[in-house]
C-alpha cells in the first residue's frame, strides 16, 4: 500500500516517479506548458494554507471560549490538510523528488510564497478574525475559479478545499459582524483590525507573470479577476457589520514585491523557526 | 493464495461493513460512504478510499483499520488508493448510518449539498432564517447553533433549549 514518503529514504526520486505514474488518469502538462510557472503556483496555493493554518493553531488553547478554541484548530486542520494536497502536488510537478513534508520544513524564508497578509501576527482576536475573513472571501472565489482548472488535479483539489472554506467564510463573515456591530469595545476592535489590515489585501490580486502562465495555460484564473466578487463580500459584511475600510491605503506587495516573490515581513522567519526547528535538528526525525 | 479462491467483492464490502469509524464508531466505514470501490486486479486487492475533510486526522488511522481488518481476513496483497473526486458529501452517508448516528446522540446531517447552492443558502440561513436541526436526545426542535465547530472538523456544536442538553450536529458538507 502507498504510505507517506519516508523523509529518510534514498531513492525519493524512484518513489516521487511511482507517485506520478500511479497517478494514472491525469494528464501531466507538458514541460513547455509553463512547469516551473506550475510548481511556483501551487507553492503559493500551499503556503498560503500552511503559514494561515500555523498562524491559526497558535490560538489552540489560548482562544477566548472554548468553542472557538475548537473552531480555530478546526479550521487550522483544514488548511494544513488542504496545504498538504497543494504542496504534494507541487513536488509531484516538480518531479525532485521533494514531497508536502519536505517542501514545509525544509525551504527558507526566501523560498515560501505565501500572501504577506497570512503570515501577519494573531494579534487580538479582532485582528485574527479580520484576517481571517479577508483571506476567506478570497480563498472561495480562488478556489470556486480553480475547480474549472484544466488540470484535474488542482480541480480535484479545488472541489475538496471549497466545501471546508465555504465553512470557513460563514464563521468568519458571521463574527466579523457579530463584533463589529457590537459592543463600543469590540467594535473598536474589529475597525482597528480592519485599518490595519487592509494594506495586505492588495496583494491577493495582483498578477504578475506566474499567474499570466497559468491562465494561458487554463490552469488558474488571473487574480484581478477575483477581485470584483471579493469586493462585493467585503463590501456587504463591512457594511452589515458597520465597519468601514480605509479609503486609501498604501498596499503592501502590489508596485513592490510581496510574499508571492519571497519578500516576505520579519514575522515569517520566527514561524518557521517553530515550525521547522525540529526537522532541522534532527533531520529525518519520525514518530 | 491461489486465484481460485479469492472471496468475491461482496464479501469485501461486507467485512468493510464490520470496520467502524474511528471517531464515530458507532457507524462503520461504508455507512460513511467514504470506501468509493473494492476490485482484484490479478491477485491484488484494490480498496478506493475517499477522506473527509483534508485534515482529517482519522484518515491515517482508517487505512490502518482497513489494512488489518482485510488482513486478518486472509487478504495478502492489499492496495489502498486515495481519491479525491469526486469530493466526499455527507449525502453518501447512508439511511442506516444517519439513525445510528442519531442513536449515538449525534443528530445526522440534514440539507442536501448540492454544489454551488450551498453558500447562498448558507447566506440566508445567516440572515437568520435558521434551518432546524432536531435534538438527537429530546426530538425537539428547538435548538440553537453554538459553534459551526465542534469536537471533530465534520460537526457543530449545538443546544436544545427544551430539554438543556448539548448535542454534536454532522454538519452538511
Amino acid at each position: 500500500m502507498p504510505s507517506l514518503p519516508d523523509m529518510t529514504t534514498p531513492n525519493l526520486t524512484a518513489l516521487a516517479s511511482q507517485a506520478l505514474a500511479d497517478s494514472g488518469h491525469v494528464a501531466v502538462p507538458a514541460p513547455d506548458a509553463g512547469q516551473p510557472e506550475f510548481v511556483e503556483f501551487l507553492q503559493r496555493l500551499g503556503d498560503n494554507c500552511l503559514i494561515l493554518g500555523h498562524r491559526v493553531s497558535e490560538w489552540c488553547g489560548h482562544a477566548p471560549a472554548l468553542e472557538e478554541d475548537i473552531a480555530l484548530a478546526n479550521q487550522a486542520l483544514d488548511l494544513i490538510g488542504q496545504c498538504q494536497l497543494w504542496l504534494g502536488l507541487a513536488g509531484e510537478v516538480e518531479g525532485r523528488g521533494r514531497d508536502a513534508d519536505a517542501l514545509a520544513y525544509l525551504r527558507d524564508a526566501g523560498a515560501f510564497r505565501n500572501l504577506l497578509l497570512v503570515e501577519l501576527p494573531n494579534g487580538d482576536f479582532g485582528v485574527t478574525l479580520m484576517r481571517q475573513f479577508l483571506f476567506d472571501a478570497f480563498h472561495i472565489e480562488l478556489l470556486r475559479a480553480l475547480k474549472a482548472s484544466a488540470d484535474s488535479r488542482v480541480a480535484d483539489i479545488a472541489a475538496k478545499a471549497e466545501k471546508e472554506v465555504a465553512y470557513h467564510l460563514e464563521r468568519s463573515a458571521d463574527l466579523v459582524i457579530r463584533l463589529g456591530d457590537g459592543s463600543d469595545e469590540s467594535r473598536r476592535r474589529m475597525q482597528a483590525a480592519l485599518t490595519k489590515l487592509w494594506s495586505y489585501t492588495g496583494e491577493m490580486f495582483v498578477d504578475d507573470a506566474v499567474d499570466q502562465a497559468m491562465s494561458d495555460a487554463g490552469i488558474a484564473p488571473l487574480p484581478s479577476s477575483l477581485k470584483a466578487a471579493w469586493d462585493k463580500t467585503v463590501a456587504a459584511v463591512l457594511d452589515e457589520a458597520t465597519l468601514a475600510a480605509p479609503a486609501e491605503a498604501w498596499q503592501h506587495g502590489v508596485r513592490n514585491p510581496g510574499g508571492k516573490k519571497g519578500v516576505h515581513t520579519e514575522h515569517l522567519g520566527y514561524i518557521l523557526a517553530e515550525m521547522q526547528f525540529l526537522q532541522r535538528a534532527y533531520p529525518g526525525a519520525r514518530w | 493464495m491461489s486465484v481460485t479462491t479469492l472471496p468475491h467483492t461482496d464479501q469485501i464490502w461486507e467485512w468493510l461493513s464490520q470496520v467502524p469509524d474511528p471517531e464515530i464508531p458507532v457507524i462503520s466505514l461504508t455507512d460513511l460512504g467514504i470506501i468509493r470501490d473494492v476490485q482484484w486486479q490479478g491477485d491484488t486487492l484494490v480498496v478506493t478510499v475517499t477522506p473527509t475533510y483534508s485534515g482529517c486526522p482519522a484518515t491515517g488511522v482508517i487505512n490502518l483499520d482497513i489494512e488489518t481488518a482485510l488482513r486478518s481476513h486472509g487478504i495478502e496483497k492489499l492496495e489502498l488508493k486515495r481519491q479525491l473526486a469526486p469530493a466526499w458529501t455527507t449525502d453518501w452517508i447512508t439511511a442506516e448510518g444517519r439513525e445510528k448516528l442519531r442513536a449515538y446522540g449525534i443528530a445526522p446531517p440534514v440539507d442536501g449539498t448540492a454544489a454551488d447552492g450551498v453558500l447562498a443558502g448558507r447566506v440566508s440561513r445567516l440572515m437568520g432564517n435558521n434551518l432546524t436541526i432536531q435534538c438527537p436526545r429530546c426530538g425537539s426542535t428547538h435548538t440553537q447553533k453554538v459553534s459551526q465547530f465542534g469536537s471533530t472538523p465534520c460537526k457543530a456544536s449545538y443546544r436544545c433549549t427544551d430539554c438543556l442538553e448539548p448535542f454534536d450536529y454532522f454538519k452538511c458538507i
